[in-house]
């Protein structure tokens, strides 16, 4: 085990995710993402200066669709999936934070 | 502490200089949202406005709206921007108002960078950056008297998820709360001419965010700086960087030092108060967005954009000033700008009507929604109307408000209604029948001061008009007043 | 029968599509509950589906291609009303208020929807083992997996279950079942079908592909469900050149690379030019010597059928598990962001909202999702993004390149699907990295976005499927699809339709 990521990061990025876990499933976890981590050491050794990064397969740009409004969906069928609803919304308990 | 709660927007002391920068959030007036096909449209009732896209449901895809991208270049190179390759990227962080949690926005690759704005008083503000993002919905905090700490739940509408935003970013450039106001004011203005957004402050359709610093004068550091939130109106918006200026001036001058965070504008405390600490800032793992391409515009494309933008309001400003030869104030100029007069009063002026009274009468008396059926011919008709005396400054008002319900010639309204300005022997004999209903008022007018007489001319006027029906020409009624004390006048 | 004999079959008036939809429904009720292929049987829908199809013969009007063909579809595909899981308990009972484009154009084509099949939750992993309703078994030996992570896709075409079926791939999760399972799967060009409507896992490598018993079957659904959708920005708007005629064509001249690094090594000596003149990197480890075998045999038989074939090298394609294992769970950890209990879905509920998304992620996710979510997050974080994520995406250019320039000397590549054979359940679930590696073979073309189909071709010594893969440069479909019906023509002895 290479201890790459400590049981602090991975609590970190357990927060930024929000899960949560267990001290002993941090530390598993911990050691199972060095693992990958220490896999992926071919990957972070490589010399790729002056390789520009590639995130998509496909080199399209400009696909957009015309300024023309579509019937949205039906409220009630929205609503319907929701786990909680009052007059006419989504309900959530208390939002404690502002946004960002 | 001092400035608190004054809403004056006094001076910093000496040895202090305020230090600026302003985020500006404008919806673009889309017929649709940014990446679906539902209707961008403000006031609807909850979740009618939404589909899959919009609402993040699972599988559903993103699709950019063309005219956003479009408005988008359009204010980009309306406040001299470059317009760039972007691309999309994704703000990750959670908050029940964003269907996805995460947020699509232009990161390091935005559509428009390094431009200008250049404020009426001649004051260059910078443009870092104004780049394409999706709003979020709209959270209402339930119980506890709507205050988002005590509240017993929160309800989330989605209709704004989805609809298209510019971010407005200035560089620090702003020296004074008046500033930042004409600013605002000014960017406000471009919006509405080129067309892109109503802009409307009250609405949340602009929101106006404000970073402030200070330090001090001749200096070019960079103190640690508050962002002030909340900021819903002019008003609001210099009162705040005035309090949050002195707020920073009585710190570091007590040897304290600001704490780099998020504030929020209290209207009715007067002051800010301190919201998130920007210290445990969240790691938003910003990536470019792989179910969007990105947004390459050509030259060609930057090119045509150039070529249909409108007027901007500084040139239209100026056009009318410079029309009015010397008749026609800036503020009256802006104002006529801001409602998009400016083009009915070039064409009435160039109809032949008067530039000074033109301007007046629409400025003070064409504050309506819609005006569309004033045209400029019947606006120059109006204008020579009142202008040669045959109707009163009164009568010409309501055959306006009357052009602007019917339509109809200021002639035909003015036939209608019976109107034709009061004037000669029957002015004379009512002014002089209302003398003698107001004989104490009458004594101080002939006798007392500059001030004295001028209300008590003031008072006067008013009792010809109310007795006449205002078909007195308030300017008659005073040359006969004054008449009747010193004897003719010259003019 | 095949999807195209049922096809002729009812089209003709030989048999009616409520028939074929009755007899599939029945091996279904006799069969699953062994295989657990299936996370939701649509009875009376498809039976409404075959009747539609059975009125519109009457009537005399055209009906699709795949007229009353039963299909699966894999539960991370939204069906309109009719529950859509991902295996999670997170979206269980969730009935989308749409459907796929793939699905409607699976309906518009004739194709009766028998079922929504099993799958690793959100599609993260290759066995199957990860769902949270349980797992599916390999209709070849029901106590080995079926690959995953559409694994309850494939095992339903090899047990007879449906025609067709439609799975994800985002790093092998069509070619991997299909080549332990013993079917066809191909995973078509990145943008040849819609994802509008498929669960993303990881958004720029997901595609949706077609399973079934025969390569001609696999191409007529392909060809049902692939064409630009509006909905979709990053679906391409190409033409699309018809794949059947294609399928009966040789191979004669046709020049085909052995891929050396998936091959179990790296250039070898007798290598025509190889795709990079750096030094020989090694290939990938852990290839069994009996898939190397029918890899070997599978060469033979193509240049037999007068192929042109010679071993070739990509050295950076042993560098695609790292860099997919970085990219899939950064894009997943986005991905997965909205479910947090607010619109659809599971909630358990908690004091303040923030409380009430961990609550609900953590009861909701499944280990295997957790552990990609964490990845993917500490990937994207500040601090390791340049190391990590932004690496990785420099390695997809470099893969990107070499590809392209041995692409430039050989048509096709040529490579084992998945390392072994079917293995045990439960066999490698303690070590995820060990499961990751069953993608090691496949994960290229997701990260290239070029098309790739596996095709049953032989067996190993345990007597199970091996699959070999078929890759070539992007839209190369019709040329996969006709290399593949080659080597099925070839295929040693028993064969291995259902
Ligand atoms: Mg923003
Ligand atoms: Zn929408």
């Amino acid at each position: 085990m290479s201890g790459r990521i400590s049981r602090d990061e991975a609590a970190h990025v357990a927060r930024l995710a929000r899960l949560r876990f267990s001290d002993s499933e941090l530390d598993e976890l911990a050691a199972q993402l060095s693992a990958v981590l220490d896999h992926a050491a071919d990957v972070e050794a490589l010399d790729v200066s002056g390789i520009e990064p590639t995130s998509h397969p496909q080199p399209l740009t400009d696909v957009t669709r015309a300024d023309e409004v579509r019937p949205s969906l039906a409220r009630d069928e929205v609503l319907a999936q929701a786990p909680s609803v009052a007059e006419g919304q989504f309900r959530v308990p208390p939002i404690l934070g502002e946004a960002p | 502490m001092s400035g608190a709660a004054t809403g004056r927007e006094t001076a910093l002391d000496d040895g202090w200089e305020l230090v600026v920068g302003l985020e500006v959030h404008v919806e673009l007036s889309t017929a649709t949202k940014l990446f679906c096909a539902c209707a961008n449209r403000f006031g609807d009732e909850p979740n009618t406005n939404v589909c899959p896209v919009c609402l993040g449901l699972p599988g559903s895809l993103p699709v950019v709206n063309a005219a956003a991208v479009d408005f988008a270049m359009r204010l980009g190179r309306a406040l001299g921007c470059e317009v760039r390759p972007a691309v999309f990227a994704r703000k990750n962080y959670f908050y029940p108002d964003m269907p996805k949690d995460y947020q699509i926005s232009q990161y390091d690759q935005p559509t428009n960078i390094d431009g200008r704005l250049k404020l009426p008083d001649g004051h260059v503000v910078g443009i870092e950056r104004a780049h394409i993002e999706e709003d979020t919905g709209k959270t209402t905090h339930v119980g506890g008297g709507g205050r988002i700490h005590d509240a017993d739940y929160a309800l989330v509408d989605y209709n704004r998820a989805g609809v298209p935003l510019v971010e407005i970013v200035s560089r620090p450039d702003i020296r004074t709360a008046e500033q930042a106001r004409a600013f605002v004011r000014e960017l406000r203005a471009i919006l509405l001419s080129i067309g892109v957004s109503d802009a409307r402050m009250e609405e949340g359709s602009m929101r106006v965010d404000a970073n402030v610093s200070v330090r001090p004068t001749g200096s070019d550091e960079l103190r640690t700086r508050c962002e002030i939130k909340n900021l819903s109106s002019l008003r609001s918006l210099g009162r705040a960087i005035t309090f949050e200026a002195r707020r920073h001036v009585d710190l570091w001058s007590s040897g304290e030092r600001p704490r780099q965070e998020t504030r929020h504008w209290d209207e009715a405390g007067g002051r800010t108060t301190p919201g998130r600490s920007k210290e445990d800032a969240e790691d938003y793992r910003y990536f470019q967005d792989p179910d969007l391409v990105p947004l390459a515009p050509s030259a060609e494309t930057v090119a045509a954009i150039d070529a249909a933008l409108p007027p901007l309001p500084a040139a239209r400003r100026a056009e009318l000033v410079a029309a009015g030869a010397g008749a026609v104030p800036a503020s009256d100029a802006a104002l006529l700008v801001e409602r998009d007069q400016d083009g009915l009063v070039l064409a009435a002026i160039s109809a032949g009507a008067d530039p000074g009274l033109t301007v007046t009468r629409v400025a003070n008396d064409l504050a309506v929604e819609d005006w569309s059926k004033v045209t400029p011919d019947g606006l120059a008709s109006l204008v020579a109307l009142e202008a040669s005396g045959r109707v009163t400054a009164t009568q010409a008002k309501q055959i306006l408000a009357d052009i602007v319900e019917s339509g109809e010639t200021p002639e035909a309204i003015s036939e209608r209604r019976g109107f034709q300005a009061m004037a000669g022997h029957d002015l004379a004999v009512t002014v002089d029948q209302v003398i003698a209903s107001n004989p104490d008022e009458w004594r101080r007018f002939c006798s007392g001061d500059d001030a004295d007489r001028k209300k008590l001319a003031g008072f006067f006027i008013g009792q010809v008009m109310r007795a006449t029906k205002g078909r007195a020409d308030g300017a008659a009624v005073n040359r006969l007043l004054q008449q009747l004390t010193h004897g003719p006048t010259s003019d | 029968m095949t999807a195209l004999g049922v096809a002729a079959a009812v089209a003709s008036g030989e048999r009616t599509a409520r028939s074929v939809a009755e007899d599939c429904l029945d091996r279904i009720g006799e069969g699953d509950g062994e295989i657990g292929a299936f996370n939701l049987v649509l009875a009376e829908e498809a039976l409404a589906d075959a009747d539609r199809v059975d009125a519109a013969l009457d009537r005399g009007e055209p009906v699709g291609p795949l007229a009353g063909v039963p299909v699966a579809l894999k539960d991370n595909l939204c069906t309109r009303g009719i529950p859509t899981t991902c295996s999670s308990r997170m979206l269980e009972g969730w009935r989308p208020p749409y459907s796929a484009t793939v699905v409607e154009r699976l309906r518009a084509a004739g194709a009766v929807i028998v079922g929504k099949t099993n799958l690793d939750e959100f599609a993260m992993g290759s066995s199957t083992e990860n769902s949270a309703f349980g797992p599916t078994r390999n209709p070849r030996d029901t106590s080995r997996v079926p690959g995953g992570s559409s694994g309850g896709s494939a095992a339903a075409v090899a047990a007879g279950f449906a025609a067709l079926a439609l799975g994800s791939d985002t790093g092998g999760s069509i070619r991997q079942p299909a080549a332990l399972c013993g079917v066809v799967g191909m995973k078509p060009t990145y943008g040849r079908v819609s994802r509008y409507g498929l669960i993303a896992f990881a958004s720029s490598l997901d595609q949706i592909g077609p399973f079934g018993a025969t390569v001609a079957d696999a191409a007529a659904c392909y060809q049902a469900i692939a064409g630009h959708d509006p909905l979709d920005s990053t679906s391409l708007d190409r033409p699309q050149e018809p794949v059947e005629g294609a399928l009966a064509d040789g191979v004669d001249g046709l020049r085909v690379g052995v891929l050396a690094e998936l091959c179990g090594g790296g250039p070898r000596q007798e290598t025509g030019r190889t795709g990079n003149d750096g030094p020989a990197a090694g290939g990938v480890e852990g290839v069994a010597d009996d898939v190397l075998s029918r890899v070997q045999d599978a060469a033979e038989a193509l240049e037999q059928a007068g192929a042109d074939v010679r071993t070739v090298s990509v050295p950076s394609a042993v560098l695609g598990l790292s860099a997919y294992y970085l990219i899939a769970p950064a894009e997943a950890s986005s991905n997965l962001a909205r479910y947090d209990g607010v619109r659809y879905g599971l909630r358990v509920d908690a004091a303040n909202a923030a409380e009430m998304n961990v609550a609900t992620r953590t009861a909701g996710f499944g280990a295997e999702v957790k552990r990609r979510i964490m990845l993917g997050t500490y990937a994207l974080s500040a601090g390791y993004y340049d190391a990590f994520y932004g690496k990785a995406l420099r390695v997809r250019t470099l893969m990107l390149q070499e590809f392209a320039a041995v692409y430039e000397d050989v048509d096709v590549l040529l490579c084992p699907t998945a390392p072994t054979t079917a293995f045990e359940l439960g066999a490698k679930t303690a070590d995820p990295l060990l499961m990751y590696l069953n993608d090691v073979c496949t994960i290229p073309s997701n990260l290239t976005g070029h098309p790739a189909i596996s095709v049953p071709f032989g067996r190993g010594d345990d007597g199970l499927p091996v699959g070999v893969q078929v890759m070539g440069p992007a839209l190369s479909e019709r040329l996969i699809l006709k290399v593949a019906a080659a080597l099925e023509r070839a295929a040693p002895g028993d064969g291995n339709a259902p």
